[in-house]
């Protein structure tokens, strides 16, 4: 299963694309789990760098873990939350994802 | 210190409203982001896992407390309170965003600071050692050819598109503080037997996934000389290095494929061409730049003998931050200090906004002004009398940068990891922690004396593993993480590369063999003055081999 995420052009903020926008957090990603899916965010990601909206565009491996889209790899895991030394820092230091973790 | 002139102040100026003018032409989507790339490494802009990171030069490590004090501004204003001090002298933010680098940017030049070529294939931030112009050692101050070195290497035309970046460092010591055979170009500043100055050069040394210790190819070279002989070296390099592959492009692959006496006569023969074409550099010019690095008035303050050995007495705390943190200085009165940025359990080389302004503060009442940023990731106040050392200690213990471990093992250097870097493949400030943690008794560190422990995530080696005494690389396998151990290496005037102990560790073993290794070294040396390094040199690997490892083949 996959998402698809980047970096948002003007001040780098780390986002996924999720309902027709892209959001700061991973938890309502729009997930894909084929060749079809895959191809469609794609599409999406590439129009939106083209647009200069987003940079470095990723799809990365994700799991659903209680009902929480959860990415696969430690470095996306890193994104999603923040460093791991600093929990008052990224996203893990907003007090709604502080709620959800 | 060197204080900009009116080219300098333009050139920073103009290049500060080139990239204002790249960045709002990317923002409104009027170039693309290849385009862009490009334009904002020259610039020092990174793109990291959170966000944009920032990399500025501390040139030669050198810094006065107007302009700790602006970096400390840029952490609370436009960052997130802290910024990173790196093994280039360098201090990375972490989360700027990129509409409000213009702004940074034009701070930074308020203060004759910026990030100019700290990011491409050209010639970076020159680096030196950081006890310069204070060590009782130094036969003179390295940096005014540091900075001779930065003026002709800015912006310079024929090098700014290199097959791969270039780092060049200077000492002025016997004892190599400033790791120049870790460098494309190391140079020592030494006397020759007329009492003349020059510099034995080292080409090809480097880390990264190919580790090599620099070939010395000239034991003295007239300081008139340095340009025309960099140009040379430069230029053979230009010309033949690797541009065909990334990973061999450095010119440590270079003098290694062609051999140090092939290289060494290419290199001579180039210079013999152009030694007299115009770069030589005249002694009024080394003048002019020596007398911007004239050392502080020191007048003599001989009170402060009586005032430590009294302050020893009353806090044995001050006492060991003395012993550890305090070295000589070449006038008697006063000496030179190192402020930890290694807290225990802190990631290494982090400081805050406050910490920094804090710093400035002290530097400006009792340093002279004067700072430097080490390339282990610590502070440096060069010139402090004796006498006030005790108001200087009470003052960092105030903002909790008293950590009596400079050398020690928890005075680790590490590099950010994948905690923020997007190449990394483990985390290493963690391990970091975890390792300071668990020898956090002063008195222990003390017991095992002088220990290197290097960082890095990545076999980019920005965390110098290779030359650490203990040296940890984190690597990925099979989805985690893995550290690697190297034991042997050393960055001083005896340059080693650490050698793989064998099979590597998970992130929870990974402080137990650390452990083990200290235990070992501690029941093999000597005695209390065989560093760990030099007992390893003398037993070699087999019995920390054995301690790590023989418990598991039995087991097996
Ligand atoms: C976070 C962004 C960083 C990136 C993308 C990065 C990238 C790299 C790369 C690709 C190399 C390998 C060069 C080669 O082998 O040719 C390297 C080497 C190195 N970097 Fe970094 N680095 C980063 C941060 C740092 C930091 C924080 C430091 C200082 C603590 C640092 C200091 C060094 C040093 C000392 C080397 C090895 C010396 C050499 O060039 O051979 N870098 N870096
Ligand atoms: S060693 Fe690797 S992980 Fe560490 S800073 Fe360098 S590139 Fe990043």
């Amino acid at each position: 299963m996959k998402v698809l995420t980047a970096n948002r052009l003007g001040d780098g903020e780390v986002v996924w694309y999720a309902n027709g926008a892209w959001a700061e957090t991973i938890e309502a990603a729009d997930t894909v789990a084929d060749k079809a899916g895959e191809e469609r965010l794609e599409a999406i990601g590439a129009k939106a760098a083209a647009d200069n909206l987003v940079v470095d565009v990723n799809l990365i491996d994700v799991t659903i873990v209680a009902g929480i889209v959860e990415p696969v790899r430690l470095r996306e895991k890193i994104r999603a939350a923040g460093p791991t030394n600093r929990n008052d820092l990224g996203k893990q230091a907003r007090p709604q994802t502080a709620k959800a973790a | 210190m060197y204080r900009y002139d009116e080219f300098d102040h333009d050139f920073v100026k103009a290049r500060v409203a080139e990239f204002s003018d790249q960045v709002q032409r990317r923002l409104a989507g009027e170039i693309t982001e290849d385009q862009f790339r490009p334009l904002r490494l020259m610039n020092g802009v990174y793109l990291q896992l959170h966000a944009y990171m920032l990399r500025i030069a501390v040139p030669y490590g050198t810094l006065n407390s107007r302009q700790l004090r602006m970096l400390g501004h840029i952490a609370r204003k436009y960052d997130k309170g802290y910024g990173h001090f790196t093994t280039r002298q360098n201090i990375q933010f972490n989360w700027p965003a990129l509409s409000d680098i213009p702004a940074i940017l034009a701070d930074l030049a308020s203060v004759e600071m910026h990030a100019i070529q700290t990011s491409g294939n050209c010639i970076r931030n020159v680096t030196a050692d950081h006890f310069a112009g204070a060590a009782a050692d130094e036969v003179a101050d390295p940096r005014p050819y540091a900075e001779i070195l930065r003026q002709w290497s800015s912006v310079h035309p024929e090098f700014s598109y290199l097959p791969r970046k270039f780092k060049i460092a200077v000492t002025g010591a016997e004892r190599d503080r400033a790791a120049i055979q870790t460098h494309d170009i190391g140079l020592h500043l030494k006397k020759n037997a007329a009492g003349e100055l020059g510099f034995a050069v080292y080409v090809g040394g480097g880390q990264g996934r190919t580790p090599m210790v620099a070939k010395k190819i000239r034991d003295f070279l007239p300081e008139a000389d340095l340009l025309s002989y960099c140009t040379a070296i430069l230029r053979v390099y230009n010309l033949n290095g690797r541009r065909d592959n990334k990973y061999k492009a450095r010119i440590k692959i270079l003098v290694h494929e062609t051999g140090v006496e092939e290289i060494a006569s290419q290199i001579e023969a180039e210079w013999e061409a152009l030694k007299d074409a115009g770069l030589r550099l005249p002694e009024s010019d080394i003048h002019a730049i020596e007398a911007y690095f004239a050392p502080p008035a020191l007048t003599d303050r001989p009170e402060g003998d009586a005032a430590v050995k009294r302050d020893r007495l009353d806090s044995r705390s001050f006492s060991e931050w003395l012993d550890q943190n305090v070295v000589t200085h070449r006038h008697p009165d006063y000496a030179a200090v190192t402020i930890s940025l290694k807290g225990i359990g802190e990631a290494p080389g982090d400081a805050t906004a406050s910490q920094m302004e804090a710093v400035a503060d002290i530097a400006e009442k009792y340093a002279f002004d004067e700072l430097r940023v080490s390339h282990e990731q610590n502070l440096i106040l060069p010139h402090v009398a004796r006498a006030d050392l005790r108001v200087v200690y009470d003052a960092l213990v105030e903002i909790d940068l008293a950590t009596a471990n400079s050398n020690l093992i928890s005075d680790i250097i590490a590099c950010p990891g994948l905690d923020y870097c997007s190449l990394a493949t483990a985390r290493s400030i963690p391990v970091a922690q975890e390792i300071s943690r668990r020898f956090a008794s002063l008195e222990r560190q003390r017991e095992i004396g002088e220990l290197k422990l290097k960082i890095s995530g990545c076999i980019n080696a920005c965390g110098h593993h290779h030359v650490g005494h203990i040296g940890i690389l984190g690597v990925e396998k099979k989805g985690s993480e893995l550290y690697q151990v190297t034991l042997g290496g050393s960055a001083d005037e005896n340059t080693s590369v650490g050698e793989i102990i064998g099979p590597g560790f998970s992130s929870e073993e990974i402080t137990n063999a650390i452990e083990q290794i200290v235990e070992t070294y501690l029941g093999l040396r000597l005695g209390p003055s065989e560093r760990f390094i030099d007992a390893y040199r003398r037993v070699g690997p087999a019995p920390f081999k054995e301690a790590l490892y023989a418990g598991e083949a039995k087991a097996a």
